[in-house]
């Protein structure tokens, strides 16, 4: 036990497995003070929008919000690297008396003119929802002007979780979609890939496996993405939606508006992998050679991967694991992984899971394990110590908390470098983990040294 | 892309491209992380929060909790006190801290809220926890304009106008130190200092223990180390007050309420300011007026440090004389880092940063020789992107052959393919940036290795030969 209490209002998001009955509360804003990890509307938006390399992307409101994003994720382009810049209106105690309408038409004028951008997109940050900029208003006018997709994103910090801010992502994306005014033709064997944003080349690994499946990959949102491509998107037979948390609500558009369907899959860990590829292969069915295909690329695939895999799972056997993600798809994921490595996972969260997936959650996990919704940094650390994790999974804010402790950690947000999706992903990801798990240096932290508890304890 | 103005005109944008700075609160929390017990809280929404932890993590690779108040539709229309209340009162719970440090955003600035008012009406405390409250509308200023008013708004608030003195220590002489935004390394370099003249110092702030600590046995909430509020609350018994900065000396001459301005106002207390000690000549500045200020002579290893460097320096002095280098970063640490280049035969030619105090260029004539400031470009409120089309617009033979400051110039380095060093803040793409010591003759002599040796690993990279001899 540690001597970190928990926060009464938090108690019903906090959920042990086999100590009391499932009622998990979610979906609720964040308790002020209790030092959420999530961050807000507009990164939100920003992590759905950000992979579009040949888009101009302008954060309208003082310096901060584009200053703390500036090439902060690991997107990959194989051409233009716009998305890579810092563009902000940088609001100054002026702008914010007589509005930042004029500096805002003024800075978008400039840098399409400097950077011949596909189309731009402007985020409204916290401000501009309080000083009343017509933002919609100037981008019509600047489009007008150039002629290409200017498109407001609604990402006041305030208004909503991060989760409306994926909505409002999805939204714009809806937006340049709708712009293209060709006749639709639907190819036929063909998809979009959704919630993929190429994380290290993710989106590559992907592609190549579709391509090797025969499936022709109309559009990748937002990965590697080209204004020009998320605009033929609705050209694809099918929406192949990974993340489901931040794209579903796209998806849905287009399948109410272009009668697109859409299945939700993961990428991560040769199960979701395959079964992903599986369910592609199935839906186009009325072309067996594709289905066949896709068995001979999984056997070939899981193949290559599976002795390098038992080497790694030998040391990892029974190791703990501590789980804290964005989006609660991308926990079942892992979870599944994990249990490929042999290894138990004793504590589950995510910033934005819904009561469904928690109910996932509870069915997948051991009795004892932790389930957390919106957690902070006192509650991690005070559960994954009580569970004596041997690695935790989760973003740049969980590292320190994990090494503090002492125990091992392995990034799994937007921000790695190192791609972590499909069968070669899995290696990595094993390599990721067996690495920190197994690192020597664990046998001189405090807490390896002298466990809490334990004989020849001080 | 040489453009064809006279090289000494900078290009000019509306849009900010690739900031060279960063907002206010962000400024506020670095200072409550060096403060003992203390939790920064912003008010505002929670992506402030959790932006500038994710930031300071990256640079600092530890713990760094920041609450928020957490807005939302309903508090920017109907204010933000019941909400910063309940922050309050959450954190206090979560974190028994001796101080809870709250910092606005621009959301809770330009609302209106009145936060001083709100924590008037719980008598600025709860439970024994000390409620500090600093502006920081992010749309004015800079992280430093955040920094500063931090140190000075907890200085305001523990040394209030008319405490009663009730004992000024004959015997122990305390000096206070007000460093403004170094490493953790160049805090603790400054606290050995102190400790070898045998003069007690209160430094604020001080993060140099609790973002730079130990593996734990137990979690600790608030991890251990920082400035002291009893050691603040007796700022005002101090015998003198220091405050670095360049920059920061000019504004106090305005008129800004420094923390030293304010403490030399209300009791007294005399205050020097003097430029961040980087470099030798900058260091005897600082350890002569220390001597002075403590009537203690300079310990002999300072002597034995600084002409240990200076024979560094000479070693070293054909690799890096007439060299031109580009700087950026905070107003005041380009200012130093000028200073101790010239001093080295480095050319600073193009000296940037993102901030807007004004007096950067006076505060570099200060410290540049005179015929050194004609040959270089001086340029505050500025961002990479017109640092990168500056520097390549430069006529050759003054074109930046080094670059020098945090890692967010890496991508303009690359680009420039111009060899870069980093120091300041943030170094979020290598490890131990926060280790990195900037101060003191040992700082001197570490920086110069490293400039030196980053030279000398371009040309053995360049040479057709590859020589293993210098």
């Amino acid at each position: 036990m540690t001597s970190i209490s928990v926060l009464k209002q938090r108690e019903k998001q906090i959920y042990q497995k086999g100590k009391q009955p499932f009622e998990m509360e979610c979906e609720t804003k964040s308790l002020a003070g209790a030092v959420s990890q999530r961050a807000c509307v507009f990164c939100g938006s920003r992590v759905v929008l950000y992979p579009i390399a040949d888009a101009l992307h302008l954060i309208h409101g003082p310096i901060g919000c584009a200053s703390y994003t500036w090439d902060i994720r690991g997107a990959q382009s194989s051409g233009p690297e716009l998305h890579r810049m810092s563009f902000s209106t940088d609001l100054s105690e002026t702008d914010i008396i007589y509005g930042g309408e004029k500096k805002l038409k003024k800075a978008l004028l400039e840098l399409i003119e400097k950077y011949s951008p596909k189309a731009a997109f402007i985020y409204c940050t916290c401000i501009v929802g309080i000083i009343g900029d017509d933002v919609d208003a100037v981008c019509r006018q600047v489009e007008k002007e150039t002629n290409i997709p200017v498109i407001a994103v609604h990402s006041e910090g305030f208004k909503g979780t991060k989760k409306d801010g994926y909505k409002a992502a999805c939204d714009a994306l809806f937006s340049l979609i709708e712009r293209n005014k060709a006749p639709r033709v639907t190819i036929p064997d063909s998809i979009n890939i959704l919630g993929e944003f190429n994380i290290g080349g993710e989106t590559w690994i992907i592609k190549k496996y579709y391509e090797a499946m025969g499936v022709k990959v109309v559009s990748v949102i937002t990965g590697d993405g080209r204004v020009d491509e998320v605009m033929q998107a609705r050209n694809a037979a099918l929406n192949v939606v990974q993340c489901s948390g931040s794209v579903t609500h796209l998806a849905k558009q287009m399948e109410k508006e272009y009668g697109i369907p859409f299945i939700r899959v993961s990428y991560f860990g040769i199960e979701d992998t395959s079964d992903a590829l599986y369910q592609v292969a199935v839906h186009f069915k009325k072309t067996p050679e594709i289905l066949k295909k896709t068995r001979e690329l999984i056997k070939k695939e899981v193949k290559a991967i599976v002795p390098s895999l038992e080497t790694m799972k030998k040391d990892l056997e029974g190791k703990k694991a501590a789980i804290y993600v964005g989006g609660a798809f991308k926990a079942f994921s892992l979870i599944k992984a994990l249990k490929t490595l042999g290894m138990e996972v004793v504590l589950a969260g995510s910033q934005t899971g819904t009561k469904e997936d928690y109910e996932v959650l509870r069915q997948m996990c051991n009795e004892g394990t932790v389930i957390l919704d919106d957690s902070n940094p006192l509650e991690l650390a005070k559960y994954s110590v009580e569970k004596d994790a041997d690695l935790f999974i989760g973003g740049v804010k969980e590292r320190p908390i994990a090494y503090k402790m002492g125990i091992g950690f392995c990034d799994h947000n937007h921000e790695r470098k190192i791609p972590l999706v499909g069968f070669e992903g899995m290696v990595n990801f094993a390599k990721e983990v067996h690495g920190t798990v197994t690192s020597p240096i664990w046998d001189l932290v405090p807490r390896r040294q002298n466990p809490i508890g334990k004989e020849g304890a001080i | 892309m040489t453009p064809s103005r006279p090289y000494k005109e900078t290009p000019s944008y509306t849009a900010t491209q690739n900031a060279c700075k960063m907002c206010t609160p962000l400024g506020a929390s670095l200072v409550f992380q060096g403060i003992e017990g203390c939790v920064p809280l912003l008010h505002g929404s929670q992506g402030c929060s959790t932006y500038m932890r994710r930031y300071l993590i990256s640079h600092f690779k530890e713990p760094v909790d920041i609450a928020s108040s957490n807005f939302t539709e309903e508090t920017a229309v109907f204010g933000g006190g019941a909400n910063l209340k309940l922050a309050i009162e959450n954190v206090a719970r979560q974190y028994a801290p001796s101080m809870i440090g709250i910092a606005t955003t621009c959301l809770s600035e330009t609302i209106g809220d009145d936060v001083q008012l709100i924590l008037n009406s719980m008598d600025n405390s709860i439970n024994g926890t000390a409620l500090v409250h600093v502006s920081t509308p992010s749309y004015s200023g800079t992280h430093v304009d955040g920094f500063h008013g931090a140190v000075a708004a907890v200085v305001d608030r523990f040394n209030p106008a008319g405490k009663k003195i009730v004992y000024r220590p004959k015997k122990k002489k305390t000096i206070n130190l007000f460093p403004g935004m170094l490493s953790n390394e160049d805090l603790r370099h400054l606290k050995d200092i102190f400790e070898d003249f045998h003069t007690p110092v209160t430094i604020l702030p001080d993060y140099s223990e609790r973002l730079e600590g130990p593996s734990w046995q137990e979690y600790q909430a608030i991890q251990k180390g920082g400035t002291t509020l009893s050691a603040i609350e007796k700022m005002n018994v101090s015998v003198h007050s220091m405050e670095f900065g360049a920059v920061l000396a000019l504004a106090a001459e305005k008129g800004q309420a420094t923390a030293g301005a304010i403490l030399n106002k209300r009791f007294g207390v005399p205050c020097t300011r003097l430029p961040i000690p980087i470099g030798v000549k900058a260091m005897d500045r600082f350890l002569d007026t220390l001597s002075q200020i403590s009537g203690q002579p300079v310990p002999e290893r300072y002597k034995k440090e600084k002409w240990r460097v200076v024979d560094t320096y000479v070693d070293g002095n054909k690799y890096v004389s007439k060299k031109r280098a580009l700087i950026y970063g905070e107003e005041d640490f380009v200012v130093s880092m000028a200073g101790f280049l010239a001093e080295v035969g480095i050319i600073p030619v193009l000296c940037a940063s993102g901030g807007k105090s004004k007096t950067f260029k006076a505060a570099l004539e200060q410290t540049l020789p005179e015929n050194l400031i004609d040959q270089i470009i001086i340029q505050n409120d500025m961002d990479f992107t017109c640092m990168e089309e500056t520097a390549a617009g430069m006529p050759e033979e003054m074109r930046p052959e080094l670059i020098i400051g945090n890692s967010k110039g890496y991508a303009m380095a690359r680009r420039l393919k111009i060899p870069m060093v980093r120091v300041g803040f943030p170094i979020h793409d290598r490890v131990g940036g926060s280790r990195i010591l900037h101060v003191g003759y040992k700082g001197a002599q570490q920086l110069f290795d490293t400039i030196v040796n980053a030279i000398l690993t371009e040309k053995q990279t360049e040479s057709r030969i590859g020589y293993s001899y210098m």
